[in-house]
Order: structure tokens, then sequence, then C-alpha cells
């Protein structure tokens, strides 16, 4: 285990004023790269683990700046200017330096953990205040494991309250390592049958719900986070599946359920690939209603939005 | 909650039509025809009392609170004796798309007859312009800065506790005493106190009578009246009406009605133009409401009833119509009435009292522009006190606005006020401090502080005009630091303030030698007591302001200009400078430069910030301490009003990437849109600024409605705002509503009569304000939930 400060890892984003990660007004994390890679994720610039370029075309303004700066298009006069990455980019960020309107950007850069800590420490009279602190989300953070922990064991000697926000496919002491420095455990729990799960994530559910468990078992903190995908796992046999895991694991109660919304959908066009959730409406209120009374019913706390 | 009564009075105050009463110009010019030859204040006391002998009595139907300005709600009179409207001025104001006043025909005839020939060349206006150097008439028309007094008076101040402790016999005794007391082989002043002191007992008399024409009035209406419970009511207003201000008031009903006679006194015998408010209600009205209760004499629904006719009252008398500069920097029917609730009491206690509750549910079922409502949120203050204003400020119309009570007590500490007169300090106007009932706290005008900056870029000169404005320092070209920039920035201040104060001190002398205000000074600590008028400095604490806009878009042109021209040295300061002169035009990227790679303020970015401080704090050195002519000192504050407009429209094309001619950051706001990193960030950033050495800042921040949903949503909200006084931010205020929501109401104003957003430091109706303001506070960051 290397020494803290010198751990780095690839953040894409640090988000404050986040009032829907955990309790307060906290500061959240977010760390590049997923083990998962499910149909409906709304940060698909969170997947890569290595830097992307992502492209604005309504901040464009046609200067050509970009063009001639891009190793990779040696100049040449291109009229109109690409929204688009030219084949071979190395993402090296030139063209984004030299965008005057910010039309493009490099989503992940390489941080330390002072850099990280220098920004998540400003807003402490806001945790201080509200009960809050800081989250750290992704991406999967445990994909990170040495940052994460550092960032964890970072925010403790200064008294910020930590959350990690997981989907659990993650080494099992990796998991239980970080319990240790976490306060609360946002955990997804996408979908109980394990083809429906290879399908639509990429990987089976052996391991999340697994680790669900073993964390459960010796961690008092942890909040169960579905999101609610229509057509995915909406349909009652899977949320009585979900609710049946989550109520036989002691010390379980608290579940969110986060309904499936659209607003990733011009991220892919951003980052030049396709959305398969293309056009998928929000679950109805009503049937988020629905789904919450049935996992009532299993005795578990629901709320509904994050 | 409104009973029938409220909900009538309060339609018929908004379906009431602002418009031009002659009444108090007609009866002041005849007065002044034949005055009587006496000293100054003596003949403005007579003159007081004549208006108070003449004016119409209007008691309307169902009402409990009695009295208005004019002769009818909305009725406006006008102060031809400050400024003397012109019959263009008029046609203005009867047509003008935004803030007009109806004129009639005959209005019109009696100002060419009568109001005109008698005031041109007299009026306050008229001396002052005739008053004042080229050097400072060249820089108030390029819009450097403003003038208050052009067209109001000096009135800034809030009333303290006094009239619920003395009735005006006992106060006209006290000036009497004063008078005996006289020594005139021994004070030199002595023969200016007795001119002032029989002007104080004069204007005593004059309210007391004033009250009793309406007690007579509400018996000659009682005696009419066939339905005995009106009948009963009527009876009860000539009652109080007979007692109070005569006497200190002994019930909540008298108490209300005594203060509303004092704020008829005050805005009738001179226009103050804003803020004079009862200060802290809940703490005046709280003995009354619990003796009430006590003797069995009120009902919380009683005293409900009162307050919201109360209220009614206030929002029946616009701000008496604006013309010229003074309407673009004030584009408002907003008198800035701001009552105070919260904070603490005189001896540092939690102020907050059930009569608190009661006002924030009158606020929140009046939903009335006037009067603007606060809370002073203290340290000591419970929570939920914060959270029930937060519901209110939820519902997106601007108000209560909030301040930091304790940091308030702080910056009147550091001003030399005594701890209990701090305690019983608090807000008014938009955000500006003030000792209640103590002092003169008057705003003289707002500073252009990006115009300065401009003219440091061109060496002197208003580029918009070709003038050589300002003191000659330098040639931008030969720069070569960020200390050269702000030595020139410095070097335009210090002119322009020094013109500034030179201007001011001309006006202060005006006023007290011409516009005495013996009435005003009988409810000010210590004019009577000094003999001295407050408008020659007898109140005992005495503060002249000037107001610093646009330090958001001031920061970011420094940033700016360090950024690119002697960091980065990407581009020359000349080429900077013909850029801006050319409006960018061909200069798209350098402009999206400017915006997109700079540090800029409100992004709690330590090196943007730490350039604010040092502009912040160049404007401090230049004003605080300096001393004025009524015996007080110069400070400063940062609010805008809608000056960040009118700057903005004189100010051409800056290194922050603005455009020429486009609005200003206002009040310490960052500019519009420049804040990407959320709301505590902002918070942060404005948090960096030593609130303590102002007497006021503004902080707008724009939500979505859906950031403040649920019991979380007011959690937040209570939890920033508590951050932010942990900071010692002085206040924030708040509008709760989407972009879309307004760009639909300018398309459609017809459908958005209702909507109410908040401006700077008061609210209005967002149809009513000009397209160049909608469209600032659209452009305003909205923070969303994540």
């Amino acid at each position: 285990m290397p020494t803290a400060p010198t751990v780095t890892g690839t953040i894409f984003s640090i988000m404050r004023f986040a009032v829907n990660d955990g309790p307060g007004i906290r500061t959240t994390v977010f760390l590049k790269g997923c083990p998962l890679d499910c149909w409906w994720c709304h940060n698909p610039e969170s997947q890569a683990y290595g830097p992307e370029l992502q492209i604005w075309p309504d901040r464009c303004i046609g200067c050509g700046a970009c063009i001639k700066v891009c190793p990779q298009r040696s100049g040449v006069e291109t009229n109109p200017v690409p929204h688009t990455s030219p084949p071979g980019c190395t993402v090296c960020g030139l063209c984004a330096a030299a965008c005057p309107a910010k039309a493009r950007e490099v989503i992940g850069w390489r941080a330390g953990v002072e850099d990280v800590m220098g920004e998540v420490a400003r807003d402490t009279v806001f945790y201080d205040e509200s009960g809050g602190g800081a989250t750290f989300s992704g991406g999967e953070p445990l994909a990170q494991p040495e940052l994460l922990l550092a960032l964890l064991k970072a925010c403790r000697a200064r008294g910020i309250d930590t959350c990690v926000d997981t989907c659990g496919h993650a080494p099992r002491e990796t998991l239980l390592e970080t319990a240790a420095y976490t306060d609360l455990f946002l955990y997804d729990l996408k979908l109980m049958d394990p083809e429906r799960h290879v399908h639509y994530t990429g990987a089976s559910n052996r391991l999340v719900l697994d680790n669900l468990a073993a964390l459960s078992a010796v961690h008092p903190g942890v909040t169960v986070r579905i999101p609610v995908i229509p057509g995915v796992n909406d349909a009652d046999e899977n949320i009585r599946g979900a609710g049946e895991f989550i109520a036989g694991l002691k010390g379980l109660r608290d579940v969110t359920l986060l309904p499936y919304h659209g607003t990733g959908a011009a991220k892919y066009a951003r980052l030049g690939r396709p959305c398969r959730m293309e056009g998928l409406e929000p679950p109805p209120p009503a049937r988020l209603e629905e789904i919450a009374r049935l996992l009532e019913g299993y005795g578990l706390r629901v709320q509904i939005g994050g | 909650m409104m009973t029938e009564r409220v909900k009538r009075l309060r339609q018929e105050s908004l379906d009431a039509v602002p418009r031009v009463s002659t009444e108090r110009a007609e009866l002041l010019t005849a007065f002044w025809r034949s005055a009587p030859d006496a000293a100054a204040p003596v003949r403005r006391a007579m003159a007081f009392r004549f208006l108070l002998e003449n004016k119409a009595i209007h008691i309307g139907p169902g009402e409990l609170i009695v009295g208005e300005r004019g002769p009818a709600p909305k009725a406006t009179p006008t102060y031809p004796e400050l400024c003397c409207h012109s019959l263009e001025d008029l046609d203005i104001l009867n047509s003008r798309p935004k803030i007009p006043f109806a004129v009639s025909a005959e209005a019109r005839e009696l100002y060419r007859e009568e109001v005109i020939p008698f005031w041109r060349g007299r009026s306050m206006r008229d001396m002052i312009f005739a008053s004042m150097s080229e050097e400072w008439l060249a820089a108030y028309e390029a819009g450097i800065f403003t003038e208050f007094m052009e067209q109001r008076a000096p009135g800034h101040t809030v009333l303290g506790d006094k009239i619920y402790r003395q009735g005006f016999l006992d106060i006209r005794r006290d000036a009497e005493t004063g008078l005996a007391a006289l020594d005139f082989a021994a004070d030199p002043d002595a023969g200016a106190k007795k001119a002032e002191l029989e002007a104080m007992c004069i204007a005593a008399e004059a309210i007391i009578a004033y009250a009793r024409r309406h007690a007579g009035k509400a018996r000659e209406l009682a005696a009419a009246e066939t339905n005995p419970v009106r009948h009963s009511e009527l009876a009860e207003i000539a009652r109080v009406c007979e007692r109070v201000p005569a006497h200190a008031p002994e019930t909540f009903w008298e108490a209300l009605q005594a203060y509303w006679f004092v704020h008829l006194g005050v805005i009738t015998e001179l226009n103050t133009w804003d803020s004079f408010n009862p200060g802290r209600l809940d703490q005046h009205l709280f003995p009354y409401y619990r003796q009430g209760l006590a003797d069995g004499t009120l009902t919380p629904e009683k005293a409900r009833e009162l307050l919201q006719c109360f209220w009614i009252k206030f929002n029946n008398q616009p701000a008496p119509p604006k013309v010229g500069v003074t309407a673009a920097e004030s584009g408002t029917y907003t008198d800035f009435a701001n009552i105070n609730t919260g904070g603490m009491r005189a001896d540092g206690s939690d102020g907050v009292n059930e009569v608190t509750y009661l006002i924030l549910d009158v606020i929140d079922a009046m939903r009335l522009l006037q009067p603007s409502s606060n809370i002073q949120v203290s340290k000591k203050n419970p929570d939920a006190f914060v959270k029930r204003a937060c519901r209110i400020i939820r519902q997106g119309w601007g108000q209560p606005s909030v301040f930091n009570a304790d940091e308030v007590v702080m910056e009147l500490l550091r001003q030399g006020k005594a701890l209990e007169d701090a305690r019983c300090g608090g807000t008014s106007g938009c955000v500006e401090t003030g000792a209640f009932g103590k002092e003169s706290y008057i705003l003289t005008g707002y500073l252009n502080l990006v115009k300065l900056l401009e003219l440091a870029l061109h060496d002197g000169v208003d580029p918009r005009t070709g003038r050589q404005l300002g003191p000659r320092t330098g040639d931008p070209a030969a720069w070569t630091s960020m200390d050269d920039v702000l030595r020139a920035f410095r070097g335009q201040l210090q002119h322009f303030i020094d013109v500034k104060i030179q201007g001011n001190g001309v006006i202060e002398r005006l006023y007290a030698a011409h516009m005495p205000a013996p009435f005003l000074s009988l409810v000010i600590d210590d004019c009577v007591a000094r003999g001295r008028d407050y408008n020659d400095g007898g109140a005992r604490y005495d503060t002249s302001y000037i107001q610093g806009v646009g330090l958001g878009s001031l920061t970011d042109c420094l940033s700016g200009i360090r950024q690119h021209v002697f960091e980065r040295r990407t581009l020359t300061l000349p080429e900077l400078v013909e850029a801006m002169d050319a409006d960018f035009a061909n200069r798209e990227p350098l402009r999206q430069t400017l915006l997109n790679h700079t540090p800029r303020y409100g992004n709690d970015d330590d090196a943007a910030d730490a350039l604010m401080v040092q502009a912040f704090r160049a404007f401090f050195e230049a004003v605080d301490g300096r001393p004025n002519t009524r015996g007080g000192t110069y400070r400063i504050n940062m609010l805008p009003t809608t000056c960040h407009v009118y700057f903005g429209s004189v100010t051409g094309a800056m290194p922050d990437g603005r455009r020429a001619w486009q609005p200003l950051s206002e009040g310490i706001s960052p500019v519009q849109g420049a804040d990407r990193r959320g709301p505590t960030a902002v918070i942060r950033s404005a948090g960096k600024l030593d609130h303590v050495l102002t007497g006021g800042t503004l902080l707008n921040m724009k939500f979505t409605p859906q950031v403040l949903e649920g019991d979380r949503g007011i959690a937040n909200l209570t939890h920033l705002i508590r951050a932010y006084f942990r900071l010692d931010g002085h206040h924030v205020q708040f509008n709760v509503v989407k972009a879309e929501t307004l760009r639909a109401a300018q398309r459609d104003p017809e459908k958005h009569r209702d909507l109410i957003v908040r401006v700077a430091g008061y609210s209005d109706y967002f149809c009513d304000l000009s397209p160049a303001l909608q469209d600032e506070i659209i452009a305003r960051t909205e923070h969303a939930a994540l």
C-alpha cells in the first residue's frame, strides 16, 4: 500500500452542492471508470478509465482554433469546423485548451489526494452546518481503490463525513477495507435475474449480491439504491426479488428508488456514442409509488428520488 | 388566510391605478405664495401644518387602519419644492410603458398655470444643478455616479421604539423644555435651536390635529352607518385616532395606527423616497399583543387582520413619480419600506416572538410588493423561524429577504455606535444598515466602478463621448503589471470620489438651509434634545453612503487583463482596448476567451476573488471615514437597485467579455452566468469580502423551484443561509423561478401580470421591469440540484 500523498487517480468531476448523494450538503467526487456497462448509464463520460473528449456543438463559434492545433488534422483547413474527434484522436487536449468557447472539453484528469481534498475542504462550512460531507461516486469509485482509500482516510483526518456510491462490483477485500472509513454506502442494486444483469450491465450480479450481504453484515450504514428503468427492472418480479433479498439481510432497511431520467442522452451525443436507451420515458410517478409499496411490504423504508 | 374585508381591500389596492395627485402641489403652492416671514424650519413646519389641515381625509369602506398620503389609494402626491415636473415630464409619466402615472388634463393644466410658474427655478433640483461644478455635471452626465437628492430629499432612516413610549404631546413637551432651557448668552446656536424647536412644536401639533381630523371623519361616517358592526368599528377608529399619536399607544390597534400616522407625516413632509418603516415591528408590537390576549381585548385572528390592513396601507403608496436618471437608477413603484422581523433584542437575546410568526403569516398571505419584508437572522434565533421564512421564499416572489443580524451589529459597532443602539438597528431600503430611530443614513448616489476602469484604460477619456473626463492616469501601452492597472484605477476612483463628495457637501448644505424636516426630527433621536434638524446633523449618528455598483464585473475585467495580458501574454493591453472599443467586432474568439478562459468571481476561485477583495478595498479606502458636512462620516455599501442596467447602458465593452451597453453585475453577485460552480461556490466567493466594512451588501441567488422542494429543500436553503452568515455575509435574497417561466412572461405579459421577482433589494412585477432588466434577471445563473 503506497502512502497516501503519492496516490493519484483519474477524476472527471467534482460537484459541489450535491444534495441527493447522502445527507446534508455534500461535494461529490466522481472517479472515472466503471467495470459495468449499464445501458441506462446517465454518466456515460464516467465509464471509460481514461480521459475522453466531449464536444458541445451549440457552443462552437466556428473559429477553427481546434483544427489549427490538432496533431491528427495537421492544420488542414476544414470547413465547416467538425464537431467530432479526428480519427486516431489521442485525447491530447490541445483542441480543448485552444477552444475559446469551451465547445471542446477533456473529461477526466489525473488528480492526487491533496488536489481533491483542496476542493472538498472548501465547503466544510456547509458540511458543518448541514451534516453533509464528501461523497465518492463514479464511474465506480472502488475501481480506483488506492485513491478512494486515501481520500476516505484524508476525509476522516479532517472530520469530513464520507459516503461511497458504488455498484458493488468490486473485490470483497477492497469493499470491506473502505468500509472502515466510510460513514454511509449508497449501494446500487439493479437486477435480480443474473442473465438479464449480464445483458444490461455486461457482468453477472453474483459479486454485487454477495458483496452486499458481506458489507451489510459488518457496516451499519448502507442504503440500497434501485434505479427504476422502465422495461428493464421495473416489473413486479424483479422488485419482489430485490425486496426479498434486501429484507433477508440483517441491518438493511433503507431503499431509495432512482427513477430513470433522460438527461444523459445529450451526453452520449457529445461523446459521439450511441445511446441505447434513446427515447425511453421516465417511469410514471404512480408506478414508482406502486414499487415503493411493494418494497415496503418487505418491511423496508423506501424513499423515491435521491 | 384573509378575511373577506382584507381580500376586498387588498384587491382594491392591487386594482388601483397609480396616478398623479396635484392636491399637495396645489396646497403647498398656495401656502408659499403667502407664507409668513419666519425662519426656514418654522416656515416648513407651517407648510406641513397647512398640508395636514387641508388635505382630504380618506377612510375607505371597511378600513380599520386609516389615512392616505394622497386623497385616495395610489393617488400619489408630487413635491414641487424638491422636483418640479415639467409638462414634458408629466406627459412622459402619463405615457411611458413602464411605471406610468396617470396625469389628468386638469392636473396638467394646474401644473401649467400654478405649479410650474411658481416653482421653476426654486425647486431643490433646480438649485442643485445650478450649484454643481462643471466636473460634477460632466461626471453625472457620463454616468459615473448618480445623485439621490436631485429629486428626492434625504430621508433614509427607520423608526425605533420612541413612538410607543411617547405620544406627540410628550415629544412636544420635550421640545418646549428644550426651548425653555436655551441659553442665548452662552450658546451661539441658541437662535437656530429656537427656530428648530418651535418648528418641531408646530409639527407635533399638526400631526395630532391631522389624526383628529380622521377621528372626526370616522364619527361622521359612523353617524350615517346603518350596519351595527361597521358602526362600532368606525367608533373604534374615532377613539383610536383621538388618542394616537397624541398619546403613546396602549393597544395593538393603536400601535399600528400611531405608526401609520407617523409614516404619513414623514412622507408628506418631504419625499424621503425610501426606507422609512417601523423597523422591528414584531418587537414593537409584542407587548401590545400579549397584553391584548391577556385582557381579552385581542385575538390572534384580530391581530392578523389588523396587520393585514396595515400591510395594504403600504401598498397604497407608490413611490412618487421619478424622472430622468433617478427613474433609470430606481425604476419601480416600490417605496422601499422594508419591515424587519427577528434578530435580537436590546439586551442581545433572541428577538423572535409570537408576533414574528404572525407577521410571516401576513407576508405569506398578502403577497404584496409593499411593504417589503426581511428576516434578521441571528445565531440565537431558532431554525424554525428561518424555515418558516424559507417556506415563503420558496414560493418564488422574492420576499422576505434574509439578513445576518449578528454581522449587522458588527458593522454598526465598527462605525462607532453604542452596543445597545447597534442591537436595536437593522436593515432598510434594499440592504442598508442603520441604527433604528437614531441615525440618518443617507444614500448619496451610485458609483459606476466599471466605468472608472474604462476611464483608466483610456487615460481618463470617456470612449463613449471622446471627452477627457478624469485625470490622465497614464497610457496603458506603458503598463507592465497589474499594479499599474490598479494604480490608474485608484487614480480615477479617488478623483471622482472627491468630485462626488464635494458635490454632496454643497447639496447637504442646501438641504440644511432650505429643507428642514421638523416632523421627521421629532421621531429621530437626538434631534429634539439637540434642537437640531434631521437634515442638519440632528440625528445621533449621521452617515453618508456611496454605493458601489458592478463589483463582479470589475473583478472579471481585472482578472481578464491579468490572465491574458500579463500572465499568458496572448495579447497586449492596447490590443485589448482596441477590441473593446470596437465592441469585439470580428474578435468573437477573443471575447469568448475572456468569458471562458478567465478565472471569474463567484466560483470560489482564490485568484479571482483576491482581485475582488483588492477592488473592494480600493473603493472602501477611497470613501470610508471621510467627513460629511453634518458632523457625520462617509461609508460604503454595495447595492444597485436598477442602476446596474443604467450604468451598463453608458459603459462600453470591457475585458470581462461583456458587450457594450449591456447591464453590469448587480450588488456583490457574480456577473450573470459567470458563476458555474454552484451556490456554495458563490457564497464562498462572496464571503471573502469583508462585509463588516460596509453598511450593506446585496447578494442575489436564483434557484430552480425543484431545488427547494420538500422538507429537504427547506433544510438546504436554511443551511446555505446559515453557512453564508457564518462567513459574515450581510444579506442574501432569492429568486425561485425557471428561466422558461420568465421567457414565457416576456412573450405573453398579460398572462403573467402577477409574476413577482426579486430585482435587487426589492421585489417587483416582472412585467413592470424594463426589457433590459428582464433579460438581466433571466441571464442570472440558475442553480439546480444535482
